[in-house]
């Protein structure tokens, strides 16, 4: 046990695994960076904020392959591959580049099995970037996992601390169904003990943050965080919030959201990604289908509005969910008080 | 070159399963009692059987919307493919796929494939299984001229050259990416683009088994002996529309008589082989005898089949949830 | 600002950098650069860079040395006309620092003390916490099937006055290595012995729980020597029962939620069994390697759904003090196995208290075992 980096502990998983499974391979754009180029030199990236950096180093180039900047052939060469004997973990870099190759997640490495009548085993990972917060601007911010949930087939894993991200990534690369894993790129350099040895976290069960009486709040990746200082600030003014870090999306834990909101009565969803048709209203449907009676006050969304992500970083903030933001959310929903219709 | 009298008697067998499968679901498909929709082949049988007879179940094609005869080449079996058409749970995807996504991987077929141009990317990574694993195996793409224009293609021109990886990619030009004539949509030629990524291009003509066989034979080794990927040009004509329905408006009404008359690859192939003294007619008319058997028994099995039940519809979307 | 002095700060290189370690200056104070040169390498958690002069003019001072690693916008040089004098730039640092530390504002990190540490011990990687001094023959906790040195979390410190209290993982538990060999109570014993050699100790008291308590029991037949004194908390050995629902389920549970339900075997008062505690175990038993050594353990130890070591004959022969602490609501180990002992043996059978006495009456168990290891524990 020692402290890592989100960074390290994802480059770890990929090392530990790469040892462990000959077949697992590494694909995308500069995964090692530098073939080539009139320095000689390799390894020159090892991706483009490092997370893969070494791994060339220690396994080749026939298991960590550099790609051109052609992100639908090498992504459905990750599907061909993952359906023909190898466990491939290819890189999008920034998600929002799903753009140039949603046809070969979509349509073809997501439906293989069903399409096939449960034929296929499709043990592909895709790793990719996301979130606003470093003025990356409108083509390099989004959060999409909500797009990625959408489709059947798909699993999709949001990583929220260095500990939750190599026991997930672990678990995405055992996995025999396609994952789609998510990292936060503000969150590269968090730390925190992570064990030295490989350990696999199962998907679709929620870990619970923090556990409190008055309010639940469910929250996403980098947004966990951030639930938890909330609840750490409202806890010194006497609200107890439980926080729910679902991990996964696809699958989601709905009973111990459900459960949870059974106990509060009060639920506040933290969601970086655009507001309209995303986990924080796919979660208030579910409660509102199967909680209705438990609730004591309206569902509450933190979530940023429906625009582009902005550059300037005084637009990016006030885009951005916050502490603040959610603390504020926690409050109304505790002010709220029933009116009887009369 | 010398093909063994049973690989050609195997390819004649194939070729005229094709025929008779598509004819019969040309028919069956008018009637209606047939789900979705159909896309046949007939007319192309000699591109399928021609590369395929170079292929073992070690190898991996994919292919393409146009699908039937590339799973019947590769080996898929008929029964199960007239049932998935059917949709019956004992059809190759238990009736969960259709025409579009017949597959089967246990024979090296990665699947008929609904999006054009979805298939290249596929065999990169087929490809990159079977140098990674050192099987031995060739991975290939069949796309049409329509798909030759999809960035999904160039871009695996591009990645399979880069990574030098064992595959094949044959563009089946049958001149029509659906209603819009090759002459139109591709600009340049198939040549230059290969060239373009750097491949060795060989073209051949379609309706001559012969010739299909020999130069898919010549780009299979390249693939296989390691020496990067290879383009397969295969000129083709298509006997039917686009898919079952479709009148053909924008061809001349001599185009496609003049095919069927001059193109006919069952034809060709018999002349060839009778003449030469390979075989009597009386063994092919065997053939075809019972391949008209195989077929009608595969309807009639088809459509007394027993159809998925509603907890068919929630399997089978992951391994594990 | 003074318009004369520019200063030089950790350059950003990319989305994500946000501290840079000084790799090298290339350029020595009193030399004049020009807009462009390049002047000090940066190097990144992912990449060495060179940074290049932002400005023209005479490079005065190195305010950051090589090898310092400072955050984002931290002053690293001064480049000043040679005019300015160095008690203005003196000043100019100063108040840049103090602007710059009060903008950033991060709390140091407490110093970690009394933690546990890793030791290697022969061919095992034992996570061991030693706390305590004093001239009190040593105590050493050893923990039971599926637990780890967290379980003495209410008696370890509460034990450690006057004397060394040590608690470890057993191999295949904890943070300690996960290969068990043969997993039988006699390769624990082992173990623990070798532990023993590594700490430079030769006679401790010993206090086990549940399967802890067999091996304490082995240690005691197979190394005498060792043991000043016996503490057994519902100990294997005693009798062949064992609920093998908690065992094999506890070895199969992998979501939090089930192994909850499993853990409330251990105590009398299931709401001491939080959802946390579940998570906690879980860490430990997710690492790779983990559940295998639990099942090997569960099959030498266990064999047909039945303790397969006898070790009450150790008792009748020991020459050293024991007492013996059960649970009278034990739903694990039957506290009837705690009857039918030599009369040597002090017994404590509590009422209303599961499996894990130590967690669920841990005051008492304090007091019992303060007492009983010596006069020398003062309390606390």
């Amino acid at each position: 046990m020692s402290k890592k980096s989100f960074r390290q502990a994802i480059n770890e998983a990929l090392r530990q695994e790469m040892r462990r499974d000959p077949t697992v391979i590494l694909m995308g754009e500069d995964v090692a960076g530098g073939r080539g180029g009139s320095a000689g030199t390799q390894d020159a990236w090892g991706g483009v904020l490092g997370v893969t950096k070494g791994l060339y180093e220690e396994f080749g180039e026939t298991r960590v392959l550099d790609t051109p900047i052609t992100e639908a052939s090498y992504i459905g060469a990750a599907a061909g591959a993952a359906v023909t004997g190898l466990r491939p973990v290819a890189e999008l870099m920034f998600v929002d580049f799903v753009g140039c190759c949603l046809d070969q997640i979509m349509n073809q490495a997501a439906k293989f099995r069903y399409m096939f009548g449960g034929k296929a085993r499709t043990p592909l990972v895709i790793r990719a970037m996301y979130g606003a917060g470093f003025n990356a601007a409108a083509q390099h911010s989004q959060a999409l996992y909500p797009l990625f949930t959408h489709i059947p087939g798909l699993k999709v894993v949001i990583p929220s601390s260095p500990y939750e991200a190599k026991g997930l990534l672990i678990s995405a690369i055992r996995d025999d169904d396609p994952v789609i894993f998510l990292e936060n790129k503000v969150m590269y350099d968090v730390e925190e003990d992570v064990p030295d040895e490989p350990y696999a976290i199962p998907f679709g069960e929620a870990n619970l943050t923090r556990e409190g009486d008055d309010v639940t709040i469910v929250a996403f990746g980098r947004m966990v965080g951030m639930a938890n200082e909330a609840a750490d600030r409202l806890a010194k003014k006497g609200i107890g919030c439980t926080v729910i870090d679902p991990r996964t999306t696809s699958p989601l834990d709905s009973e111990t959201i459900l459960d949870c909101v059974a106990d509060t009565g009060r639920l506040v969803i933290v969601d970086e990604s655009s507001p309209r048709c995303n986990m924080a209203t796919d979660i208030a449907a579910l409660v509102a289908e199967e909680a209705f009676d438990s609730l004591r006050a309206p569902i509450r969304r933190v979530v940023p509005p429906h625009t582009p992500v902005p550059f300037a970083t005084v637009l990016e903030t006030l885009y951005m969910p916050s502490v603040e933001k959610i603390e504020a959310a926690v409050t109304a929903t505790m002010n709220h008080r029933v009116t009887e219709k009369v | 070159m010398q093909i063994a009298r049973e690989t050609l008697l195997r390819s004649y067998r194939a070729m005229r399963t094709i025929r008779m499968f598509e004819e019969r679901l040309h028919v069956e498909f008018a009637t209606g009692e047939i789900p979705g929709f159909v896309h046949l082949y007939c007319g192309e049988e000699a591109s399928a059987v021609g590369v395929c007879a170079n292929l073992t179940d070690n190898d991996t094609i994919a292919s393409t919307h146009r699908g039937h005869g590339h799973c019947i080449a590769k080996g898929v079996e008929v029964a199960g493919m007239m049932a998935e058409i059917y949709g019956r749970s004992t059809g190759v995807c238990r009736g969960k796929g259709g025409s579009m996504h017949i597959a089967d991987l246990a024979c090296g077929m990665l699947g008929a494939n609904g999006i054009v141009g979805g298939g290249p990317p596929l065999i990169c990574g087929a490809a990159l299984s079977h140098k990674t694993l050192r099987d031995g195996g060739v991975a290939v793409a069949f796309y049409g001229d329509g798909a030759s224009n999809e960035g999904t293609t160039l871009e695996s021109l591009n990645l399979a050259s880069v990574w030098q990886l064992p595959a094949v990619f044959v563009v089946e030009d049958n001149g029509y990416g659906e209603a819009t004539a090759a002459s139109f949509a591709c600009a340049g030629t198939q040549k230059a683009r290969a060239a373009g990524f750097g491949m060795p291009y060989i073209e051949c003509d379609g309706s001559d088994y012969f010739a299909v066989h020999e130069a898919a034979g010549e780009a299979i080794a390249h693939a296989r002996a390691g020496k990067g990927p290879v383009m397969l040009h295969v000129h083709l004509q298509r006997w039917y529309g686009h898919f079952e329905g479709d009148a053909m408006t924008y061809r001349a009404p001599n185009e496609v008589a003049e095919a069927r008359r001059d193109h006919d690859c069952l034809k060709l192939f018999r002349e060839r082989v009778t003449q030469a003294g390979l075989f009597e007619d009386s063994v092919l008319d065997e053939v075809d005898a019972a391949v008209t058997d195989e077929i009608e028994a595969a309807v009639m099995q088809a459509k007394d089949d027993p159809l998925p039940q509603s907890a068919d519809l929630l399997a089978d979307v992951y391994v594990r949830y | 600002m003074t318009p004369d002095i520019t200063p030089i700060t950790m350059p950003k290189f990319g989305l994500a950098m946000t501290e840079g370690k000084i790799a090298g200056w290339l350029v020595e104070p009193g030399t004049q650069v020009t807009a462009g040169e390049e002047l000090v390498d940066i190097e990144t958690s992912k990449i060495t860079n060179t940074f290049e002069s932002p400005v023209a003019g005479l490079l005065r001072r190195h305010v950051a040395a090589n090898g310092e690693m400072l955050p984002v916008g931290a002053l690293i040089g001064i480049v000043a006309d040679a005019a300015v004098a160095d008690t203005d730039i003196d000043a100019f640092i100063t108040r840049f620092q103090a602007d710059f530390a009060a903008a950033s504002d991060q709390p140091d990190g407490a110093e970690a003390a009394d933690e546990p540490v890793m030791m290697q011990v022969g061919a095992h990687s034992l996570r061991v916490h030693d706390r305590g001094a004093g001239d009190g023959t040593p105590l050493v906790l050893i923990h039971g099937f599926g637990g780890d040195l967290k379980n003495w979390m209410l008696n370890h410190a509460a034990l450690a006055h006057g004397r060394r209290v040590i608690a470890f993982d057993l191999p295949g538990h904890g943070g300690s290595s996960k290969d068990v060999g043969p997993g039988t109570l006699a390769f624990f014993a082992d173990v623990t012995a070798q532990l023993l050699a590594h700490l430079d100790l030769s006679r401790v008291h010993v206090m086990g729980h549940s399967l802890g308590g067999g091996i304490a029991l082995t240690l005691a037949r197979t190394r005498p020597a060792l043991v000043a004194s016996l503490t057994l908390i519902a100990p294997a050995g005693l009798g062949p029962q064992i609920n093998m629902d908690f065992i094999n389920g506890f070895i199969e549970a992998d979501r939090v939620r089930g192994l909850q339900d499993v853990l409330k075997y251990l105590v009398h008062d299931k709401s001491l069994i939080g959802r946390r505690m579940a998570d906690d175990v879980l860490r430990y038993k997710r690492l790779d390697g983990a559940e295998a050594a639990l099942r090997q353990v569960a099959e030498a130890c266990f064999p047909g759904g039945k303790q397969g070591d006898d070790l009450r004959p150790v008792l009748a022969g020991a020459d050293v003090p024991v007492t013996l602490i059960w649970g009278q609501a034990d739903e694990i180990l039957p506290v009837v196995q705690a009857d039918g002992l030599p009369g040597s043996v002090t017994r404590h059978l509590l009422p209303a208290i599961g499996h894990m006495p130590q967690l669920e009456s841990a005051t008492a168990v304090n007091e019992v075992v303060g007492a009983f290891i010596g006069h020398e524990v003062a309390t606390a």
